[in-house]
């Protein structure tokens, strides 16, 4: 049976702060929580669309470079997107190719951006990403365990 | 020796126009072009910004870990290098000659990997020109454009990819990072269940692929002409090939024709690929630019990925594949055309599938022999066919197993200096004495596009990848700027 809470965090593990996605995911993962369900992968693309099927919210995960430290987290609606570079479709254009897909709007989605600074092949991410990443699993383990995520404490805001 | 349109005689007196990033291909690249006043075209340049760290990245490593890592190299074609680098692998720890389980595991992971790559391509990323025209407004112009007017195209585009992530998931252990190939074979088999759910929708895969060939037929056919002519250009090829000259997309030998056909070399034993390929620089390009060592660099560029490999070979060795590119080489002028590579795709597609679905059947598949050894030696060469071209690495360990040596030569290299042609081509075909508008420029992105270039590695950070076009006059003043921000809206400042 399909989880009602997806998680998807998506980067490159070994490109510095561009981590911060999987290894969210990885530390939601442990905690186990209950129907939670956890996906993770480079890049987001059209067939993670099919990921967002039977879900009763989705919570998409990604470093930013623009997001204002330590995250911020926005509800984010299907957007017909460009998304001009193949291996970046952005979460709103994922929304949208489900949409387009199945004839139905989405589940609600919320994008976590956590902040981060620097993207180099092979190095581990910065001091300051990490203790970013710490700020945002705090925040999404006490949403997460809310069972029912609403709109509320997700309203576009930065810490 | 600089190739024409490539270094302009007074870069100084000419105006430039840059496309940075290019669209819709894997990776960051720049094209720029300097024109005069009347907008003639003097220098036409793809500037690859490829991070050239990757061998920094592995080197130390114990080789063990090699097949595993080498996957964050590139978030595209992960597979590719977790297949060629455990090929390399394969020469060190001795095994010349995998279990059949072993073998047909990893084949049937490298076909997955085709279908979903080939099938992002074509329905995804150049089906929006193809449709809609390179000249189409740009915010139809994309993936979401095509699941719009097309929605049953794009949705067995997004299920057949899908399928091919299943492949790959269930040979390789993981959705991502997957550990299934190791040196010397692959650490699991299929159970018949894996085995089932894959067979299950193995020949609906088949069915939409015949309909994609059909598809990139019609595309091509329906204006061939134009299409023929566009971005085209004579080139060598070379691709691996089989034994008996068939298309092989996992194993092979290499083989190079001439821009007539002729065999240059054939079933050369790749493990001593630097006889026959030299890698040459130019100082205003980070990728290097690889040519055959018996012609020189002057005339031994080649190209290489799905159209070179379906005009090298002799036949495909699944039928329905083999009979769509009977219908390819007979077609006039598809053969050699830039936008003849969306065709051969598909071509390949459907070889892939037909593949899955052989090889499906095999019982070989969940055999428990998985792992051979033999005499460890010190340098392992593995080459394999990625879906974008060769993909080449090689491979020097220590007696303490670290790597101290690497060196990788991805498709996109190889096909460097063909795309620079390719853009050359189109800039002398539609951009010469015109106004440059956004749809020109496309026109541009759409060669590119054609090879499926991967450009660098993906990092994608929200926020990145803005698209600035600027004029600048002779004294350097920007005179003309557009904007495409990441929601494809255009903009002039």
């Amino acid at each position: 049976m399909t989880a009602p809470i997806l998680v998807f965090g998506w980067g490159n593990p070994s490109r510095g702060d561009d981590a911060l996605g999987p290894l969210f995911v990885e530390r939601i993962a442990a905690m186990a929580l209950p129907g939670v369900e956890c996906l993770t992968d480079f890049q987001l693309q059209v067939e993670h669309a099919l990921d967002l099927q039977n879900r009763r919210c989705v919570l998409f995960v990604d470093a930013s470079i623009v997001a204002a430290a330590p995250f911020e987290v926005s509800a984010i609606e299907a957007l017909p997107d460009a998304s001009f570079t193949s291996h970046a479709l952005s979460p709103q254009a994922v929304m949208q190719v489900y949409e387009e897909l199945n004839d139905e709007p989405p589940p609600p989605c919320w994008l976590l951006a956590i902040r981060g600074e620097a993207f180099e092949l092979g190095q581990p991410p910065g001091q300051a990403a990490s203790a970013n990443l710490d700020a945002a699993v705090l925040w999404a383990r006490d949403w997460l365990q809310a069972g029912t995520p609403t709109a509320e404490p997700c309203r576009a805001r930065s810490r | 020796m600089s190739f024409d349109l490539e270094t302009a005689h007074h870069p100084e007196q000419l105006r430039r126009v840059a496309i940075d990033p290019v669209s819709r291909v894997e990776g960051h690249g720049k094209v720029t072009l300097l024109l005069d006043e009347h907008n003639r075209v003097h220098q036409v340049r793809l500037h690859i910004v490829e991070f050239r760290g990757f061998e920094k990245f592995i080197q130390g490593r114990p080789y063990w870990e090699v097949p595993v890592m080498v996957q964050r190299l590139c978030g595209i074609c992960p597979v590719s290098h977790h297949l060629a680098a455990s090929k390399a692998l394969d020469m060190i720890v001795g095994a010349t000659r995998l279990t059949p389980t072993a073998e047909k595991i990893r084949r049937l992971m490298h076909y997955g990997q085709i279908l979903q790559s080939h099938a992002l391509h074509f329905f995804h990323l150049a089906s929006p020109d193809l449709l809609f025209g390179f000249d189409a407004d740009v915010a139809k112009r994309n993936v979401v454009g095509v699941v719009a007017a097309h929605p049953e195209t794009a949705k067995k585009g997004v299920l057949l990819r899908k399928y091919g992530q299943e492949v790959i998931r269930m040979t390789a252990g993981k959705r991502v990072h997957g550990t299934g190939s190791i040196p010397g074979g692959v650490n699991k088999s299929l159970s018949a269940e894996e085995r089932a759910a894959l067979l299950k929708d193995a020949y609906q895969m088949v069915a939409w692929s015949r309909e994609a060939v059909a598809l990139a037929r019609q595309l091509f056919e329906q204006n061939a002409d134009v299409n023929s002519a566009f971005g085209r250009f004579d080139a060598h090829s070379m691709s691996l090939v089989r034994a008996d000259g068939a298309m092989d997309l996992y194993h092979g030998g290499l083989r190079a024709r001439d821009m007539k056909g002729g065999i240059l070399f054939d079933h050369f034993d790749y493990s001593r690929y630097w006889d026959v390929i030299v890698e040459d620089v130019k100082p205003w390009s980070y990728m290097k630019f690889p040519f055959l060592r018996a012609l020189g660099p002057d005339t031994g560029w080649y190209r290489v990925g799905p159209l070179a490999r379906v005009a090298n070979c002799d036949h495909i060795p699944t039928p329905l594949a083999d009979k769509e590119r009977a219908t390819f080489m007979a077609s006039p002028g598809a053969a050699g055309a830039t936008l003849g590579y969306h065709w051969a795709r598909m071509i390949e597609m459907l070889h892939a599938a037909e593949s899955i679905k052989d090889l499906l059947h095999d019982d070989d598949l969940g055999g428990s022999d998985l792992v051979v050894t033999g005499e460890r030696a010190d340098r392992g060469v593995g080459v394999i066919e990625a879906p974008r071209g060769t993909l080449i690495h090689h491979y020097r360990v220590n007696e303490n197993d670290e790597v101290t040596r690497a060196n990788l030569i991805v498709s996109t290299t190889h096909n460097n200096q063909a795309m620079n042609e390719a853009i050359r081509q189109v800039a002398r075909q539609h951009l010469d004495g015109q106004e440059i508008t956004e749809g020109l420029l496309n026109h541009i992105e759409v060669a590119i596009r054609a090879f499926d270039p991967c450009l660098s590695c993906a990092t994608h950070a929200l926020g990145r990848m803005p698209l600035e076009v600027t004029i600048v006059s002779r004294d350097g003043t920007p005179i003309d700027r557009m904007f495409r921000d990441e929601h494809g809206r255009c903009s002039r400042a």
